[in-house]
């Protein structure tokens, strides 16, 4: 107890102090990356404390939520860990964990936190030197770029709820599911999509799931108008309206007209508690 | 089932041993502060520290304290999981605790070992990854592992010298085995060969016994001019159907699957004149004229190495080639007119072709011929006997000359003691195949002279590379097996397991695997048929309870999950909605991170488990 105590009054003293230490969560693959961070144990290559390692049998059971919600509380970097290429032991999960951290990233990016918080790297079973290597530059990247604003701004941690919101709508996950094979095997007519149209096509869905996610954070438990919406995201109020249009078919968001002809909208919550 | 519900509605009572590992761990964190401080963390009922966590009194301290302290999960914090788990889970279960009801923290090699000289904060950090265990064990449920029962027979597709001795092993173990065999006939590509190196019999003579053996086991059920049209299942429990001409589809249940579909001989289309001069051919060509007697009358024969292979084409050695072509070099010299059918027509058949394999006379001759050179005496070639040899001559163009091993060396050298000439060409000079009015010519540059020359030639044979089948990718795809880069089939780990593919309850031996050799097939052969033997021997597979489970209310029945699973374990059900098929599910969690409608977790991995693990991780403490 005395020791809690005493971490307590220390990480106080720190943040006064302004000697802030960052916070970074590492997911490994059982079969490389955290193999590689047993040898680079073994060898005794010396690394930053701030990383928290997590093990999972492999990279592709990272979904995206996984990794945005642990932003939304408040992580300052995330180091995913796979096998190479052609390694993995599931034989093609790191190819969907590269499709998905590609829009993890397309998410951060549209919610304004630098998406070089979040990192792929492959390590091998016998890179153990490489892993030390990988956490101490992450470590010296995510210092320079500070504490994550989610932890201090609402409206920075509204952006990010409403990436994470993005990431477990079915379009995004069918999107981003299928991307592998739509590139290599191709789609029911057994025609393969050209790499960056695919990507163009989805980096747009997922900007429009971001916005329309975003108004339904604003819009919680508030009544907004679309002006008022679109000032807020910096949207042009006619995408504004459109993505409303989209959210009143799904029932989502409901209209209300508290100030005379302005329409304002409130998201619609399931299960009560407004 | 009722023991499982009972324990996961059981209130946590976790227990924590922190291991000094000596002064591995101990030495660079302070211990006995972490185990305190795991005493506040919640849930938590007993927290103490170990010398040894590993060692006898160490397991007799846990499986004492699962007793004592009643404690319904058991964090121990040393060193990996990938070496120790096992050994705690172990201690668990003996204990009578769940094995799945442990949870391993790493504090040695992601802690102590890397963080040396800061003891303070490697100690906040321990203590960091104790309550993320912490954090994750609360959510813990026990599993039960679940128990497959396995067929005991194998379908082996492929009927050439690998797929004949693995089915013939598996067959003599007491299996029934179905032989699957596209072609009509038994044999695979040796029946193009004419006879096989460091043996003096020739090809069809060595392989006919067995031929014979398998068409008359009593095990083996044998399908010519038959593929396998269709597969479905998990290990110990696949149902395969096989497609034979001209008859219905036979359905049949088996246990294991051995591939052993061989591989192809490159085409050197546009390469050295292939297809536009006469008397290009391959060496699978040659040695099909030689097979046949048919050899046109010849008095210069080039054998080009390394054609389309080694960075030409295929990036790949073809292994086998160098030997092949040494073989037939020897063969021409030695026994040109046999080949030719003129002994025969004579009635003076020779029946062995010399290719001598006598070490001691060979190492013997080979160190005089040593000795001679160092006396400066260049010319006791006349040593050797000349055979009918004068009559041909034989230049080998070659990158380097592969003959690896104990007996390929010695035939290289009696190949060169048989005026064989061997003649380097580096990547920058080619040999250039071309005609000057009606002879076939060949243009080289002298790599030791360094000097152009030609040669007029009756013959060119090419050295082309093995390649995978071209419709190997649909046996791929109906197996869910991988084919490498190179369009052979990729083991699970080629050092580690060499015959086995990833999937559980497939095999792979021989040429489509990469290029091998007759003695290296029937090695992979009998390898594979042993690995597939083990669960059918067994009778049973216990699968890890590490599955991934859908969520029936949840699920759309898009079927995206069944497009990302590389083990072919999920499908639909009646209902329309995906189902696992346990034994089959590697736990990778792909499905689980792909679907759309969030509809599946995995065992032991749930979102909520690793959400709470990393969250706790940023908790300010
Ligand atoms: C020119 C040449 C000379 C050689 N000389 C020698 C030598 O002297 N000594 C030596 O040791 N090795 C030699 N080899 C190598 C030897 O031929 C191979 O190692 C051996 O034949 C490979 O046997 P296998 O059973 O793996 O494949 P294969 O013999 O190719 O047999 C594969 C079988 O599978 C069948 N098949 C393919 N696909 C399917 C399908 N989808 N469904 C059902 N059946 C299918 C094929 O019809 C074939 O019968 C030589 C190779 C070449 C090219
Ligand atoms: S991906 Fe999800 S919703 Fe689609 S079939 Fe699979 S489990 Fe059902
Ligand atoms: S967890 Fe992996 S192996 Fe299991 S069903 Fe899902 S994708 Fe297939
Ligand atoms: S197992 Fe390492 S990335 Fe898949």
């Amino acid at each position: 107890m005395a020791e809690a105590q005493h971490a307590i009054s220390e990480a106080k003293h720190d943040e006064k102090a302004g000697s802030w230490e960052p916070k970074i969560v590492g997911f490994l693959c059982n079969w490389c990356s955290y193999a590689g961070a047993d040898l680079c144990g073994v060898s005794r290559y010396q690394y930053p404390t701030n990383i928290r390692t997590v093990r999972v049998m492999c990279s592709t059971r990272i979904s995206p939520h996984i990794v945005l919600d642990l932003f939304k509380a408040g992580a300052d970097g995330i180091l995913l860990g796979g096998c190479h290429i052609g390694d993995c032991h599931y034989i093609s999960g790191n190819f969907y964990t590269e499709k998905r951290v590609r829009l993890m990233k397309k998410l951060l990016e549209d919610a304004g936190v630098d998406p070089s918080r979040l990192r792929l790297e492959w390590v091998s079973a016998s890179e153990g030197e490489k892993f030390s290597k990988v956490v101490t530059e992450f470590t010296d990247h995510v210092r320079k770029l500070g504490p994550s604003a989610v932890k201090k701004q609402e409206a920075a941690k509204a952006k990010v709820m409403a990436a994470d919101d993005a990431s477990v709508t079915f379009r995004l996950r069918a999107l981003v599911g299928k991307e592998y094979n739509l590139e290599t095997k191709g789609n029911v007519y057994k025609n393969t999509l050209d790499k960056a149209e695919l990507e163009k096509l989805i980096d747009v869905a997922t900007m429009d799931e971001f916005e329309r996610s975003l108004i339904l954070v604003l819009a919680k438990g508030k009544s907004r108008s679309v002006k008022e919406l679109g000032s807020i995201m910096e949207v042009p109020t006619d995408k504004v309206l459109r993505h409303i249009v989209v959210l009143r078919q799904k029932n989502l968001i409901s209209m209300e007209h508290p100030e005379g002809f302005t329409p304002t909208y409130r998201t619609i919550e399931i299960g009560g508690e407004q | 089932m009722a023991e499982k519900k009972a324990a996961a509605n059981e209130k946590p009572r976790i227990g924590v041993f922190v291991c000094h590992c000596g002064s591995n761990i101990g030495g660079f964190v302070d211990v006995p502060s972490v185990a305190e401080y795991a005493k506040t963390l919640p849930d938590v009922v007993y927290s103490t520290d170990n010398l040894y966590t590993c060692a006898e009194d160490g397991l007799a301290s846990i499986r004492e304290g699962i007793r004592k302290h009643d404690l319904n999960r058991v964090i121990v914090a040393s060193c990996t999981p990938r070496t120790h788990a096992p050994l705690f889970q172990a201690t668990c279960e003996s204990a009578g605790l769940n094995k799945y009801m442990f949870t391993f923290v790493n504090i040695r090699e992601h802690c102590s070992w890397v963080h040396m000289k800061e003891k303070d904060k490697a100690s906040k950090k321990a203590k960091d990854l104790i309550r993320m265990g912490v954090a994750r064990a609360r959510l813990l449920e026990p599993q039960e592992e679940a128990k497959v029962e396995v067929t005991p027979a194998s379908v082996v597709v492929g009927g050439g010298v690998s797929g004949m001795t693995a089915a013939l092993s598996m067959a003599d173990m007491g299996f029934p085995v179905h032989l699957v065999e596209r072609d009509g006939e038994l044999g695979g590509f040796i029946r193009n060969l004419n006879n096989l190196y460091v043996t003096e019999k020739s090809a069809s003579e060595t392989i006919k016994p067995l031929i014979e053996k398998v068409k008359a086991h009593k095990n083996i059920h044998l399908h010519l001019n038959s593929q396998l049209k269709g597969v479905e299942g998990f290990i110990g429990n696949y149902e395969v159907v096989i497609g034979t001409k001209g008859a219905e589809d036979l359905k049949a249940k088996v246990g294991t699957i051995v591939i052993a579909t061989g591989a192809l001989e490159f085409v050197p289309e546009g390469l050295y004149g292939y297809n536009q001069y006469p008397n290009v051919v391959t060496l699978t060509e040659f040695e099909i004229l030689c097979k046949k007697k048919t050899l046109p009358k010849l008095k210069n024969v080039a054998f080009i190495q390394c054609v389309g292979s080694r960075g030409q084409v295929k990036s790949y050695c073809s292994r086998i080639c160098c030997n092949v072509a040494i073989k037939n070099a020897i063969n021409i010299v030695d026994n040109y007119e046999n080949m030719l059918g003129l002994m025969e027509k004579s009635g003076t058949v020779v029946e062995k072709i010399p290719v001598e394999t006598k070490a001691t006379d060979e190492i013997m001759e080979r160190r005089r011929r040593r000795r001679g050179r160092e006396r400066g005496e260049e010319g006791e070639a006349e040593e050797v006997k000349l055979g009918p040899s004068e009559k041909i001559e034989v230049t080998v163009f070659n990158r380097d000359v592969m003959a690896y091993g104990v007996e390929h060396e010695l035939t290289y050298n009696k190949a060169r003691e048989k005026r064989v000439k061997f003649v380097r060409y580096t990547t920058d000079h080619l040999p250039k195949v071309y005609m000057e009015g009606n002879q076939l010519m060949i243009a080289y540059f002298h790599e030791t002279l360094k000097l152009e020359r030609t040669m007029p030639v009756d013959m060119v044979v090419l050295s082309t590379p093995l390649v995978g089948q071209p419709d190997a990718g649909e046996l791929s795809q109906m197996l869910k097996v991988p084919l490498g880069q190179e369009g052979f089939f990729l083991e699970a780990h080629v050092k580690l397991r060499p015959v086995d593919f990833a999937t559980d309850g497939i095999y792979v031996c021989g040429t489509c695997r990469g290029p091998a050799d007759i003695t290296e097939c029937a090695t992979q052969a009998s390898a594979a048929a042993s690995r597939a033997a083990i669960p059918m021997a067994k009778g049973y597979v216990q699968a890890e309870a590490l599955t991934s489970v859908v969520d029936e209310t949840k699920c759309s029945g898009c079927g995206t999950c069944i497009q990302v699973c590389p083990y072919g374990a999920l499908r639909k059900n009646e209902k329309g909605y995906a189902e696992v098929i346990v034994a089959a599910c590697k736990g990778c969690g792909c499905c689980g991170a792909t679907c759309p409608e969030g509809a599946i977790t995995m065992t032991n991995y749930t979102d909520a488990q690793l959400l709470a693990e990393s969250r706790a991780a940023l908790e300010e403490v």
